[in-house]
C-alpha cells in the first residue's frame, strides 16, 4: 500500500511539475501576478511529493519488503539497518530518485527563501527547475520505476554490491548529488534570466549563494568519494582518473570557474555573456556525468543494471536541455551589453586568468574522458586514457594558475599594481621558497619536482594567510586593533582565504603522498616481520570470524615502532554469503596526519597470506584541504552582505583607464 | 589579455593533443598480439580470460598466468595483490608490455566488471573470436 502510495506520489509530482512548467514562466513573461504566485506553493509541494514517495521506498526498503522488484534485487533481510536505508541510492531506480529529490529540494528553497529575488526571475526560474524535474520524472515513471512489483514475492533478497555495503555509501551519493545537481538551480537562474532578458550584478549576487552552496558540496562528495576508494578499494590508491571520477570532476572546475567569474559579474557587471555561458555549462556537465554513470556506457563500480532504453532517455534530456539553453543562448547573449572595463593587471583581470586556466583544465579531462568513447564509436578502437594523459595536460595547466592564487585577492579591482601587489607577497614568497629549499637539502637533488610541489603549496597556503594580515595591517594599528580588524573582515574574505589555504593544504598532501609512499609486498607466515619506514609489523596469524551477512578472515598485525607496540591492525578479506563476492577490508593506521595502510592479497592456504604495506606521508591532507576548502565556502555564504535583501546598485564607474580592455 | 587568453588555450590543445598522441593506451587480445606482433616497448592493454590451471602463484606475490581468447594465448607476469574478482575462467584486463623473452609483463591487474565478471572490452574482443557464450 504505502509502496503504492509511493509511485502515485511520482506521478502527482510529474503532473504538477508540468503545471510548474508552463504557469509562472508565462505570468513573468507577460507580467501576470497571478500566475507567478503559482510558483512559490507549487515548488513547495513538488519536494513535498518526492519526499514521500522516497519514504516509500525507504519504508520499503527497511522492512525488507522482497514483494518490490527493487528492493529484492538489492537487499537482504541480515543487511544492518544503515545499509538497508544506504541501499536505497546503491541501485540505479533509488539513486535516480535521490537525484530528483535533491532536484526539487532547490527549487523548494528557492520557492521557500528567495523572497528577495524579484518575482518575475523567481518564477520564471522555478518553471526551468520544473522542466528538468518533468524530464527526469518522467525517466524514472517511463524507464526506471523503482516501485515495480513481483507477483510472486521472494522470501529473500538478492543483497547489495558487498562494495557498496559501507559508511561511505551513506555519506558520499547524497553529499555529491547535493553538489551535481545544486547546479540545476544555478543553470535554472541563467536560463531564466535569458529569456527575460534581464540580466546585471543583482544576478550574480542571487545567483552566488546557491552556486557557493552547491559547489561546498560537490567538493565534500568528492572528497569523501575519494577517501572511500581509498580505504575500500584496497588499492591504496585516492584517485583513478576514471571516467565515472572525471565525471564529478569537471563539473567542480565549471563551477570553481563559475564562482570566480560571477564574483567579477556581481562587483563589476563584467563577464556577463561569459558567467551565464558557465552557468549553462557548468550543469551541462553535471547532466553529461549522469549520462556518463547511469547510462551503463562505462564499466564501473557506479554503473548498475544497464538497460539501453534508460541511455537513450538520458541522451535525449540531454540533448534537450544543453542544445536548448545553448541555444536560446546564442539568440539572446548578443543583446546583453558590456560591463565595465578593465585593466589586465586587476583583480578582474586575475579571475579571468583563473577562469581560462579552469576552463582549460575541463577541457583537458573532458578530452581524456570522452575521446576513448568517441574512438571505440568511430573506428571501433579501443583505448584507455590513464594516468599519463591527466598527468601531462592536466598538471602543466593548474601550476600557473596555483602560482597565481596569492596574487588574486591582493589586486585592486579595474587597475592593480603588480608591484604594490607583490610587496604584500614577498613575505609569502620568502617563506615558500625556504620551504622549497629546506626540502632540496633534505632530500638531496634527486628529486626535483618534490620540493618544487612542496614550495607551491607552501606559497599558496601563506599566500592566503598574507592576504589576511595585509588586510588588518598589523604593523600599523598594533595588535588589539589588529584582532579587532580581523572579526570585522566580511565573511567573503575570509572565505576566500580558507577556501585557498585548503588549496594548499591539499596540494601538499598530493605532493608528499605521490611522492614519498613507500610500499612493500610480501608473502608473511605467521610470526614474520615486515618493515617500512621505523615501523615493524608482526604478522600474528589469521582467524576467521563471521559477520551478520559476510564471512571473513581477519589477519592480526601488531604495529611496533623502536620495539614499543603502537598499535594492532586487522586486515581481512571477506565473502558476502548472499552473492558469494569476495572483498578487501583494509586496516588504516592514522599518524598524525601520516597513514599506514594495510591490505591482503589471497591467503595461500599453509597459513601464509599477501601482505601489501604502504607508508602514506601525509595523505590525509589531500581531504583535510577539501574539507578546509568547503568551509571557505561555507563562511563565504554566511557573508551577511549575501543575504541581504535589496542588493545595492553596483557602482557605476566610467573612470575606465586608457588602457584597459573590453573585459570580454 | 585577448593574446594571452589565445596562448595559454593554444598551449593547452598543444598539450592535450601530444598527450593524446603519447599517452594513450591500446586494447589487444592475445590474437592482436599474435598477428599483430606486438613487440617490446609498446605499452598496451591485454585483456581476455584467465586459462584455466594457469595460475603460478610464487613468494612476496609474484604471479605468473596466462591470458587467452581461445585461439592464441599470451603469459603474463605480475608482482603484486590481485584484484578480489580475479579467477581462472574468468576475464581479465592486465596493463604492461611484452617483454623481451616474450612474456608479458604487466604492472596492473585491472578489478573492473561488469555483472557477468567480464570486462566490457574483453566480452567483445571474446565476440570478435566467435567464442562469446554469454547472453548477449
Amino acid at each position: 500500500m504505502i509502496v503504492e502510495l509511493g509511485h502515485f506520489a511520482l506521478v502527482l509530482a510529474l503532473v504538477l511539475s508540468l503545471v510548474q512548467s508552463v504557469l509562472p514562466v508565462t505570468g513573468a513573461l507577460k507580467g501576470d501576478n497571478r500566475l507567478m504566485a503559482v510558483a512559490p506553493p507549487v515548488s513547495v509541494m513538488l519536494f513535498l511529493l518526492v519526499g514521500l514517495s522516497f519514504a516509500a521506498l525507504t519504508m520499503a526498503y527497511v522492512t525488507s519488503d522482497f514483494s518490490v522488484v527493487n528492493v529484492w534485487e538489492n537487499s537482504h533481510s541480515t543487511k544492518p539497518l544503515i545499509y538497508k536505508i544506504s541501499g536505497v541510492w546503491g541501485n540505479h531506480e533509488g539513486s535516480v530518485l535521490l537525484w530528483v529529490l535533491i532536484l526539487v529540494f532547490f527549487g523548494a528553497l528557492v520557492g521557500a527563501f528567495g523572497s528577495n529575488i524579484p518575482a518575475p526571475l523567481r518564477s520564471a526560474t522555478l518553471s526551468v527547475q520544473a522542466w528538468i524535474t518533468a524530464g527526469f520524472l518522467l525517466f524514472i515513471l517511463a524507464t526506471s520505476n523503482p516501485f515495480a512489483r513481483i507477483a510472486q514475492a521472494p522470501i529473500e533478497g538478492n543483497d547489495l554490491n558487498p562494495i557498496l555495503q559501507d559508511i561511505g555509501l551513506a555519506i558520499h551519493p547524497p553529499l555529491l548529488y547535493v553538489g551535481y545537481v545544486g547546479f540545476s538551480i544555478t543553470f535554472s537562474f541563467a536560463v531564466a534570466a535569458l529569456m527575460l532578458g534581464r540580466i546585471d550584478a543583482a544576478w550574480a549576487r542571487w545567483v552566488r549563494p546557491w552556486t557557493l552552496l552547491a559547489w561546498v558540496f560537490l567538493t565534500l562528495g568528492i572528497s569523501m568519494g575519494s577517501y572511500w576508494a581509498y580505504y575500500e578499494l584496497g588499492w591504496g590508491g585516492w584517485w583513478f582518473w576514471d571516467p565515472v571520477e572525471n565525471a564529478s570532476l569537471m563539473p567542480w572546475l565549471a563551477g570553481t570557474a563559475l564562482l570566480h567569474s560571477a564574483l567579477v559579474m556581481e562587483k563589476r557587471e563584467a563577464l556577463k555573456v561569459w558567467t551565464i555561458l558557465l552557468a549553462i555549462f557548468t550543469f551541462s556537465l553535471s547532466l553529461l556525468g549522469t549520462f556518463l554513470v547511469r547510462s551503463g556506457v562505462l564499466t564501473s563500480v557506479h554503473a548498475f543494471a544497464t538497460d539501453p532504453a534508460r541511455g537513450i532517455f538520458i541522451l535525449v534530456l540531454l540533448c534537450l536541455f544543453i542544445g536548448g539553453s545553448l541555444t536560446l543562448y546564442a539568440w539572446r547573449a548578443p543583446m546583453l551589453k558590456q560591463g565595465g572595463l578593465f585593466a589586465p593587471i586587476s583583480r578582474e583581470g586575475s579571475l579571468v586568468l583563473n577562469n581560462l586556466f579552469l576552463t582549460a583544465a575541463t577541457v583537458a579531462v573532458f578530452v581524456g574522458t570522452l575521446y576513448p568513447l568517441a574512438l571505440d564509436i568511430v573506428t571501433g578502437e579501443k583505448i584507455s586514457v590513464g594516468a599519463p594523459f591527466f598527468n601531462l595536460t592536466f598538471g602543466p595547466i593548474l601550476v600557473p594558475l596555483l602560482m597565481a592564487i596569492p596574487f588574486g585577492p591582493v589586486l585592486a579591482w579595474k587597475r592593480g599594481d603588480l608591484l604594490a601587489a607583490s610587496q604584500r607577497l614577498y613575505a609569502a614568497f620568502g617563506i615558500a621558497l625556504a620551504a622549497c629549499l629546506f626540502c632540496f637539502w633534505l632530500w638531496g637533488m634527486k628529486m626535483v619536482l618534490a620540493p618544487l610541489g612542496v614550495g607551491l603549496a607552501v606559497w599558496v597556503m601563506v599566500g592566503a594567510a598574507a592576504e589576511i594580515l595585509g588586510r588588518i595591517r598589523l604593523r600599523d594599528v598594533g595588535l588589539a586593533r589588529g584582532i579587532s580588524r580581523l572579526t570585522g573582515l566580511p565573511g567573503s574574505v575570509w572565505g576566500t582565504a580558507i577556501a585557498h589555504f585548503g588549496v594548499g593544504v591539499t596540494l601538499l598532501g598530493i605532493v608528499t603522498a605521490s611522492a614519498f609512499q613507500v610500499e612493500q609486498i610480501r608473502t608473511m607466515k605467521p610470526q614474520d616481520i615486515v618493515s617500512l619506514e621505523g615501523f615493524d609489523m608482526t604478522f600474528e596469524g589469521a582467524v576467521p570470524r563471521k559477520g551478520p551477512n559476510y564471512t571473513e578472515e581477519v589477519a592480526h598485525f601488531t604495529v611496533r615502532q623502536g620495539g614499543v607496540e603502537i598499535a594492532r591492525l586487522d586486515p581481512s578479506k571477506r565473502v558476502y554469503t548472499a552473492r558469494q563476492m569476495p572483498t578487501t577490508e583494509a586496516a588504516i593506521l592514522t599518524l598524525g596526519v601520516s597513514q599506514l595502510y594495510l591490505s591482503l592479497g589471497e591467503s595461500r592456504g599453509d597459513g601464509a597470506v599477501d601482505v601489501r604495506v604502504y607508508y602514506k606521508p601525509l595523505i590525509t591532507l589531500i581531504w583535510i584541504g577539501c574539507v578546509i576548502m568547503a568551509f571557505g565556502g561555507l563562511v563565504s555564504i554566511a557573508d551577511r552582505r549575501l543575504r541581504v535583501g535589496a542588493p545595492k546598485p553596483a557602482r557605476k564607474s566610467k573612470a575606465a583607464a586608457p588602457a584597459a580592455q573590453p573585459a570580454e | 589579455m585577448i593574446g594571452a587568453a589565445g596562448a595559454v588555450l593554444a598551449a593547452a590543445v598543444g598539450l592535450i593533443l601530444y598527450a593524446l598522441n603519447d599517452q594513450i593506451v591500446f586494447f589487444q587480445s592475445p590474437t592482436d598480439v599474435v598477428e599483430k606482433g606486438i613487440g617490446p616497448g609498446q605499452r598496451i592493454r591485454l585483456g581476455g580470460l584467465v586459462e584455466e590451471g594457469s595460475v603460478v602463484r610464487a613468494d612476496d606475490a609474484h604471479v605468473t598466468f596466462s591470458v587467452t581468447d581461445t585461439s592464441n594465448t599470451v603469459k603474463v607476469t605480475y608482482t603484486g595483490i590481485l584484484p578480489d574478482l580475479f579467477r581462472e575462467g574468468q576475464g581479465v584486463v592486465t596493463e604492461g608490455m611484452v617483454g623481451p623473452d616474450g612474456v608479458f609483463v604487466a604492472d596492473n591487474v585491472l578489478a573492473k566488471h561488469d555483472e557477468n565478471y567480464v570486462p566490457k572490452e574483453v566480452a567483445e574482443a571474446l565476440k570478435k573470436q566467435g567464442v562469446w557464450k554469454g547472453d548477449n
